[in-house]
C-alpha cells in the first residue's frame, strides 16, 4: 500500500475517533484534499532540491500509537529542563500525559490542542487564529487533516507569563515505525511575554517521524523567546513547520539547536505585519555521521521600519549533509528594513557537504539588507598556540568549535537552557570540559 | 570621463531613447520564417557545409524538439513563437571581401553610425575585429597580422571549413547540444559567429573583437563563438551588440565556448546593449545566450560583462575549472530600467585542486525593472583547498523596482574556503547632496555614484570598452532619478 492509500484509509478510521461536527473536522477534509493533491514533496521542487524525503516515506507507518505506556518522572526527567519551575505540556506518543504534565488556566490557557478544537470556549480564538499561517503544502496539509493533539497557549493581554513554558513530545517505540502529527498553537496578546522550549524526543531506537506544525502569533508590543532542542536518537527524523506572525512591536526570538536526529528539516516562516518588529532567528547545528540538517528560513517583510537578524552556524563532520535556504523578502511598502543573515559553516570532514542558498528578494529601494554565507575550517595557526600551551589537540578543536556557535548562544536568555546547550556540545564534540573557562 | 562634457551628455540624452536603433535598409537574403529539419538543411547547405556538421546541426535539432522551454528564471515574458523567427538573414552582398573597399557602402555606414570606424579601429586601436551582422560574419579585420603569429580568427563558417579539425574537436564539448533549451536551438540553428584559435605558446598581441548586429525584422540570431587558447598563450576577446528599435520581440539566443587549456588565459569581455524595449516596455531582444570556459591545469578565464540592454536577459557565463591551480573570475555590471528583466550571474564548478575563484556582480535596477543575480558555486570532494570569493551588491533607484539574489553554494570539500557577501541599498540622500552642494546636478552625481558603485567591474574591462561602458550606464540610467 502507497503512503498515499494508507493516509486515505487512516483518515477513515480517524473519523470514527473525533467529532465530525466541529470546525476543525471541516478543515480536516479540506486539508486531507489538498494533501490527496500535492503529496509528499519531490526533489524537483525547488525547496526541497538537497533533502530528499523518499526514505522517509517509504516506511510503514503506524499513525494512531496504542494508548499511554508506563513512562514515569524518572524516564523522562533527563530530557527536561528539571532545575527550574516550568509549566510543562508533556505527550506519549503523541497522546496527553497528564501525570507528567503541569497546565495552568488561571490567567492565561497552557493546555491541550484537543480540548481547544472540541470545546466551544475556545472556539473564537480556534477560528481566529487555528490553521491561518501554516504554509499550505502537502505536509502541513497531512498535519492538519491528523492534527487533534498539541500544546494550546493562549496568553491575554499584559500578561507576563512567569515561568518557561515546555512542551515535549516524547516517543517510546512502543510501535516499531511511528509517525505523529503535533500541532501547536501560540497565541499571545497585546503586550504580554512568554517563554516556550519545545522538544521532540523518542525514548527508544525504533524508526520515529515526527511532522509538526506550529502557529505563533505574537501581538501588539508582545514578546515571545522559543527554543527549540532538536536532539532526538539517530533513527528520529523531524520535519518542523513553524509560522510567526508579528504584529507593530512586537519582538520573536526563536533559537533552534539542532545536534541529533537522522533527518531533521525546519521551515521557519517569519511574517511582519506592522511596523517596529523585531524578528531574530538563531541557530547552531552540530552533526556527525549520516544525519542531515536543512534550514528553510524565510522572513518576510510586509511592513516599513523593521527588523530581522538571522544567524546560523553549523559544524559538520564525516558525511553529515547540511542545508541552508534562507530568503528575506521585503515588499515595496516595506521601507527602512534593516534584514541581516548570516550563515557560517565549518566541514570537519572531507566527506562532509554543505549546501547554502541564501536569498534576498528585495521590492523597496530604502533598505539595508546584506547576507553573508562562509564555508571554512577551523584556524590552523589558532590550533597550534593552544596546543602549544598544552591543550590537546580535541580540546582545542572543541574549544574553537564552542567559540564559533558562542554568538548565538550568547542571545539564549535562559540560563538554564544555555547551561544545557553547552554540555550537549561538549557531548557531541567528545570532550569533557565546561566552555565556562 | 575627463572630456565628457555637459554638452555632450545633453546630446546623448537627446537620443537616449536607444541611439543605435536605426534600421539600415540593405538588401538581405533571408530564408523563409519557421523551424524545421528542411530550414536546417537549408542553412547548412548555403555555408557548404560538410556532412558532419549537418549531422551535429540534425542530432541537436532532434535533441532540441523534445525539450521544453525552461521557466525557472525569475522572469516573465511571453514566450517567443520560435515558428515565427526566420533562421537565416545575411546581408545579401559578396560573400567575401578581399579589402575593405568592397564592403558595401551602405554597410559601411551602419559601423560608422555604431560608432565603429573599421578604418579608425585598424589604424588607432589595433582591434582585429569580427563583424556579424543578423546571422553573418561580414567583416574580418587584421587577418593577415594575426595569420603570421599563427592566430586563427574567422567567422566560424570559414572555420568550419579551413579547419574541420579543430571545429570537430571543440565544438559542442563544453555546451553539448544537449545542455538547455536554447543551446539546443542555438546548435541546430546557428548561421555564422566567431572562431579563434591561439596556438602554444603565443600571447595575441591584440584585442580581438567581435560585434554582433541584428538588422532584418523578424529574425533571430543564433551565433556560436569558440575560442580555443592552447597550452601557454594568451588572448584578450571582447563582444559587443546592438540591434535597431522594433516593436517585436526579437530572439537572440547564442553560445559561447571558451578553452583554455594547460597555462593558458582567456579574457573575455562583453558590452551587451541589444535594444531593450521602450519605455512602456514594447519591443526589444531577448537575450537567451549560454556562455562557458574550461580550464585546464594552471589556465585562467575572465569573464566580464556589462549588461545594459535587451528586454529580457538570461545568461550565466560560467567557468569549469577541471585542472589542478585553475582560475576562474566573474565581473559583471548588469543595469536594468524600465521594464527590463535579467537574471543573470555565473556557474563555478571547481573540480581540481587548488582552484580559485572570484565573483563580482553589481546589479543596478531602475523604473519598473527586476535584476536577479542567480549563482552556482560548487565544490568537488575532490577539489582541496578550493577558493572562492563572491560579492554581490545591489543598487534600487526608486520603488517601483527589484532587486533579487539566488546565490546556490554547493560544497563537499573541507579544505576549500567559501565566502560569499551580498548587499542591496540605494544612492544616499545625502550622496547626491554632497554633489549638489558642489555644483554637480543630481543627474550627474547618480552617473558619478553609479560608475563609482561599478568601478570594480568597469576596471576589469579593456581600455577602449571601459569608455563605452561608463557611457552606457549614464545613458541606461538616464530619467531614472526618484
Amino acid at each position: 500500500m502507497s503512503f498515499k492509500d494508507k493516509i486515505l484509509s487512516s483518515f477513515i478510521a480517524l473519523e470514527n475517533e473525533v467529532d465530525t461536527e466541529t470546525y476543525a473536522h471541516q478543515l480536516r477534509n479540506e486539508a486531507l484534499a489538498s494533501f490527496e493533491e500535492l503529496g509528499i514533496p519531490q526533489r524537483k521542487e525547488e525547496a526541497y532540491k538537497y533533502t530528499s524525503l523518499k526514505s522517509l516515506f517509504n516506511k510503514d507507518y503506524s499513525l494512531f500509537p496504542k494508548k499511554e505506556s508506563a513512562i514515569e518522572y524518572g524516564d523522562i526527567k533527563p530530557y527536561l529542563i528539571h532545575q527550574i519551575d516550568a509549566y510543562r505540556v508533556i505527550f506519549i506518543d503523541g497522546i496527553y500525559s497528564s501525570h507528567l504534565s503541569e497546565t495552568t488556566h488561571d490567567k492565561f490557557d497552557v493546555c491541550l490542542m484537543s480540548s481547544a478544537l472540541n470545546n466551544p470556549k475556545y472556539s473564537p480564538v480556534i477560528e481566529a487564529y487555528y490553521n491561518k499561517l501554516a504554509p499550505k503544502d502537502g505536509l502541513t496539509s497531512l498535519n492538519t487533516a491528523f492534527a487533534r493533539e498539541g500544546a494550546y497557549i493562549s496568553i491575554g493581554k499584559n500578561t507576563a507569563v512567569e515561568k518557561p513554558i515546555e512542551v515535549v513530545y516524547f516517543s517510546t517505540g512502543n510501535e516499531s515505525t511511528l509517525m505523529t502529527q503535533p500541532r501547536n498553537l501560540v497565541v499571545v496578546g497585546e503586550n504580554s511575554q512568554v517563554q516556550i522550549i519545545e522538544r521532540h524526543q523518542s525514548l527508544s531506537d525504533n524508526q520515529v517521524l515526527t511532522n509538526s506544525v506550529t502557529e505563533i502569533f505574537a501581538d501588539k508590543r508582545a514578546m515571545v523567546d522559543y527554543y527549540k532542542i532538536q536532539n532526538d536518537h539517530l533513527n528520529a527524523s523531524l520535519i518542523d513547520h513553524t509560522s510567526v506572525e508579528q504584529k507593530s512591536d512586537s519582538e520573536v526570538r526563536l533559537h533552534t539547536f539542532s545536534f541529533g536526529g537522522a533527518l531533521t528539516r525546519n521551515n521557519l516562516n517569519f511574517y511582519q505585519r506592522g511596523e517596529h518588529c523585531n524578528s531574530i532567528l538563531n541557530g547552531v547545528t552540530i552533526i556527525e555521521g549520516k544525519q542531515h540538517v536543512d534550514h528553510s528560513t524565510l522572513v518576510h517583510h510586509t511592513a516599513p521600519n523593521c527588523e530581522s537578524y538571522q544567524q546560523y552556524k553549523q559544524i559538520f563532520d564525516d558525511k553529515a549533509v547540511g542545508v541552508f535556504n534562507g530568503k528575506v523578502l521585503v515588499d515595496k511598502i516595506a521601507q527602512k528594513i534593516n534584514a541581516f543573515q548570516q550563515n557560517n559553516n565549518i566541514l570537519v570532514s572531507d566527506k562532509a557537504t554543505i549546501n547554502a542558498k541564501p536569498q534576498l528578494e528585495i521590492f523597496a529601494d530604502d533598505v539595508r539588507c546584506s547576507h553573508g554565507c562562509t564555508i571554512g575550517q577551523l584556524d590552523e595557526d589558532a590550533l597550534f598556540y593552544m596546543q602549544s600551551r598544552g591543550i590537546g589537540k580535541k580540546e582545542a578543536r572543541a574549544l574553537l568549535m564552542f567559540a564559533f556557535a558562542n554568538s548565538v548562544l550568547e542571545s539564549v536568555k535562559i540560563p538554564e537552557i544555555k547551561s544545557r546547550i553547552t554540555k550537549l556540545i561538549a557531548k557531541k564534540l567528545g570532550v569533557e570540559i565546561g566552555f565556562d573557562l | 570621463m575627463s572630456k565628457y562634457t555637459e554638452e555632450e551628455l545633453e546630446k546623448e540624452l537627446q537620443n537616449k531613447e536607444y541611439e543605435y536603433g536605426f534600421y539600415t535598409d540593405i538588401k538581405s537574403d533571408t530564408i523563409p520564417i519557421g523551424l524545421s529539419e528542411d530550414v536546417i538543411r537549408i542553412i547548412s547547405a548555403k555555408k557548404n557545409e560538410p556532412q558532419w556538421m549537418l549531422d551535429w546541426r540534425l542530432q541537436a535539432y532532434r535533441v532540441f524538439i523534445e525539450m521544453e522551454e525552461p521557466d525557472w528564471a525569475n522572469v516573465n515574458y511571453e514566450k517567443p513563437d520560435l515558428q515565427a523567427i526566420s533562421y537565416y538573414s545575411a546581408p545579401n552582398s559578396k560573400p567575401k571581401y578581399d579589402s575593405l573597399d568592397e564592403v558595401d557602402p551602405e554597410l559601411l555606414e551602419t559601423f560608422k553610425k555604431l560608432g565603429i570606424s573599421i578604418d579608425e579601429q585598424k589604424k588607432l586601436a589595433g582591434v582585429a575585429m569580427d563583424i556579424v551582422v543578423d546571422s553573418v560574419s561580414v567583416a574580418t579585420t587584421f587577418k593577415k597580422t594575426l595569420a603570421e603569429k599563427g592566430i586563427i580568427f574567422c567567422p566560424i563558417s570559414e572555420a568550419i571549413q579551413e579547419h574541420p579539425e579543430l571545429v570537430k574537436k571543440y565544438l559542442g564539448t563544453i555546451i553539448p547540444q544537449s545542455d538547455n533549451y536554447y543551446a539546443a536551438l542555438n546548435s541546430a540553428v546557428f548561421s555564422d559567429g566567431s572562431f579563434c584559435y591561439i596556438p602554444k605558446g603565443v600571447k595575441c598581441p591584440m584585442e580581438l573583437s567581435t560585434y554582433f548586429r541584428i538588422n532584418e525584422g523578424g529574425t533571430g540570431q543564433f551565433e556560436r563563438t569558440l575560442v580555443i587558447a592552447d597550452e601557454g598563450s594568451y588572448v584578450s576577446y571582447l563582444e559587443g551588440c546592438t540591434a535597431p528599435s522594433r516593436d517585436e520581440n526579437q530572439l537572440h539566443a547564442a553560445c559561447v565556448e571558451l578553452i583554455a587549456l594547460d597555462d593558458a588565459e582567456i579574457k573575455y569581455s562583453t558590452v551587451q546593449n541589444w535594444y531593450p524595449g521602450n519605455a512602456e516596455g514594447k519591443g526589444g531582444v531577448f537575450n537567451f545566450v549560454t556562455k562557458r570556459g574550461l580550464c585546464e591545469n594552471n589556465a585562467k578565464i575572465s569573464w566580464t560583462q556589462v549588461e545594459t540592454g535587451s528586454a529580457v536577459t538570461w545568461k550565466y557565463p560560467s567557468c569549469v575549472l577541471k585542472g589542478d591551480n585553475s582560475v576562474g573570475e566573474f565581473y559583471s555590471i548588469a543595469v536594468t530600467n524600465n521594464f527590463q528583466q535579467a537574471d543573470t550571474g555565473t556557474k563555478m564548478v571547481h573540480l581540481g585542486k587548488n582552484t580559485k575563484s572570484t565573483i563580482i556582480s553589481k546589479g543596478i535596477s531602475a523604473g519598473k525593472s527586476q535584476n536577479s543575480y542567480r549563482g552556482l558555486v560548487k565544490i568537488n570532494s575532490r577539489a582541496t583547498n578550493a577558493r572562492n570569493f563572491s560579492q554581490c551588491d545591489s543598487l534600487l533607484m526608486g520603488n517601483e523596482c527589484g532587486a533579487h539574489t539566488f546565490p546556490y553554494i554547493e560544497n563537499s570539500n573541507s579544505t576549500s574556503k567559501v565566502e560569499h557577501e551580498a548587499t542591496t541599498s540605494k544612492i544616499g540622500e545625502d550622496q547626491i547632496f554632497y554633489c549638489n552642494q558642489r555644483g554637480i546636478d543630481t543627474e550627474k552625481a547618480i552617473a558619478l555614484i553609479v560608475n563609482g558603485f561599478s568601478k570594480e567591474v568597469l576596471n576589469k574591462l579593456p581600455m577602449e570598452f571601459a569608455v563605452e561602458a561608463q557611457k552606457l550606464l549614464e545613458i541606461s540610467l538616464e530619467g531614472s532619478v526618484g
